[in-house]
């Protein structure tokens, strides 16, 4: 484990960022406590958003803290598969919709 | 169907095994701090009772379904039945000390043969509140219980029902293949004779339990979509729900080591200790009477075979309220699932 960038017993340091910079730590975990409180969202949805958006940044701690997430707030796993799917469609259409702008190039280039 | 621990000789059936195992290994290396630890600087320790509320009677182990988490290790197989005899002694002392609430449960209760007889001897003599905590198949399972509905209305038992999730894939994982669709048809039978019906006064609570290593949401949210979702699917009503955490014993405890999950779920437990739920762990206000009379301050405790303290008295033939009141409740780390987040009982949440 120890040869490897990501250790699962680091997503439990989260806190100790404030260790170097705690004015700062403490303003984001306070900020990052409130978006996550039930409002015209419900808890669940922001699980859900915050479960596509883990995979679409792939970051480990967040996929294995907002899986445990959705769970505990009653999402099933279709929801959380349909979550992701929203993401990938995204992240793909997003690729393929810039497919104009190199249309747009490769037509003003050639005869 | 799968067998209980019991029927395949399985070495946490053993009750001491089980206790070993929640003492030592993470606990005992230190690297997590024991529930007697965690709760002696707030001033829990030793864990002192409040006033006794909640009679909770254990009528015997056996069930008509076999549960992955079942904390009882209940199933078809298991032959502890309560006898009228004892149910007796028990009525008698619900009379005597006036014990607001009568908690029937199980396995499921009402296989016991002297079941009727002991919910309707209670609600003659009295009893301020009676609850059964039943199944919801078993109401299904076979014709000679299909007017139980009835028989609560009758009785004014407060119906308490066991449904992990809102759809037949999670519910049949955790409690077995057609559960979900039985219980629904119970519930919708429940409905039928009056229960969670305004201004009937007939209470239908359910249970949630997480299907899995992991622990229960928020009570209010996951109460608003489940009746959401089962009022829009299937027209059916209920009052509360109440989330509980899953104790880390019994089957659940054989999970979660077969699984991988041990050492991660009581971490996760210990780390959401909560100092303001201690105060309301529900062993401080109930007493647990297994199917052969003796006492436990939980229902938890009696399946680990941890009896009340020695001089407060351990069986139904000499329960003293003061002595028991005055008792030192024993405690392991398995406590631990009653104090994390929100606090977990038999009422659900307590904070």
């Amino acid at each position: 484990m120890e040869h490897t960038y990501y250790n699962p017993e680091d997503l439990k340091k989260f806190g100790n960022i404030g260790e170097w910079e705690k004015n700062l730590a403490d303003k984001f975990f306070t900020w990052y406590g409130d978006v996550f409180k039930e409002g015209d969202l419900t808890a669940r949805e922001k699980s859900l958003i915050a479960l596509a958006v883990a995979h679409t940044i792939q970051c480990p701690y967040c996929i294995d803290a907002y899986t445990q997430d959705s769970l505990e707030k009653g999402a099933t796993e279709k929801a959380m598969m349909e979550a992701i799917h929203v993401a990938a469609a995204i992240r793909g259409g997003a690729s393929l919709v810039h497919g104009v702008m190199m249309m747009n190039k490769a037509k003003k280039l050639s005869m | 169907m799968i067998k209980s621990l019991h029927a395949r000789h399985h070495q946490l059936a053993q009750q001491e095994r089980q206790v070993e195992f929640l003492s030592n290994g993470i606990f005992k290396s230190g690297k997590l701090q024991s529930f007697e630890r965690k709760i002696g600087p707030i001033g829990f320790f030793p864990l002192k009772p409040s006033k006794i509320e909640i009679f909770q009677v254990n009528v015997g182990y056996m069930c008509n379904q076999v549960c992955k988490h079942c904390h009882v290790d209940a199933g078809p197989d298991r032959k502890e039945i309560m006898t009228r005899e004892t149910m007796e002694q028990c009525l008698d002392v619900l009379e005597r000390t006036k014990i607001k609430t009568l908690d029937i449960t199980g396995g499921a209760p009402e296989m016991n043969p002297d079941f009727r007889y002991f919910v309707s001897e209670a609600h003659k003599r009295g009893a301020q509140e009676i609850i059964v905590r039943s199944n919801l198949t078993i109401i299904r399972a076979n014709p000679k219980y299909y007017d139980l509905p009835e028989f609560f209305k009758e009785n004014n038992v407060r119906v308490c029902s066991s449904l992990p999730f809102y759809s037949a894939d999670k519910t049949d994982r955790q409690r077995g293949e057609g559960v979900f669709k039985d219980s629904i048809e119970a519930l919708q039978q429940l409905n039928k004779v009056g229960y969670a019906k305004e201004g009937s006064g007939l209470i239908l609570d359910l249970v949630y339990n997480p299907t899995g290593a992991f622990l229960p949401g928020d009570q209010k949210g996951l109460e608003r979509d489940f009746k959401k979702e089962l009022k829009d699917h299937f027209g059916v009503e209920f009052n509360s729900l109440f989330t509980i955490t899953n104790i880390p014993i019994s089957r659940f405890l054989d999970f979660l080591i077969e699984s991988g999950n041990y050492e991660e779920y009581m971490e996760k437990l210990v780390n959401a200790f909560n100092p303001a739920a201690v105060a309301g762990v529900m062993c401080r206000n109930t007493v647990s009477i297994d199917w052969q009379g003796n006492l436990y301050d939980c229902d938890f405790n009696q399946m680990l075979g941890l009896k009340t303290e020695q001089k407060s008295g351990q069986h139904i033939s000499t329960f003293d309220v003061a002595k028991l009141e005055d008792r030192e409740i024993v405690i392991n780390n398995h406590c631990f699932a009653c104090t994390a987040g929100a606090g977990s009982s038999c009422q659900g949440a307590t904070l």
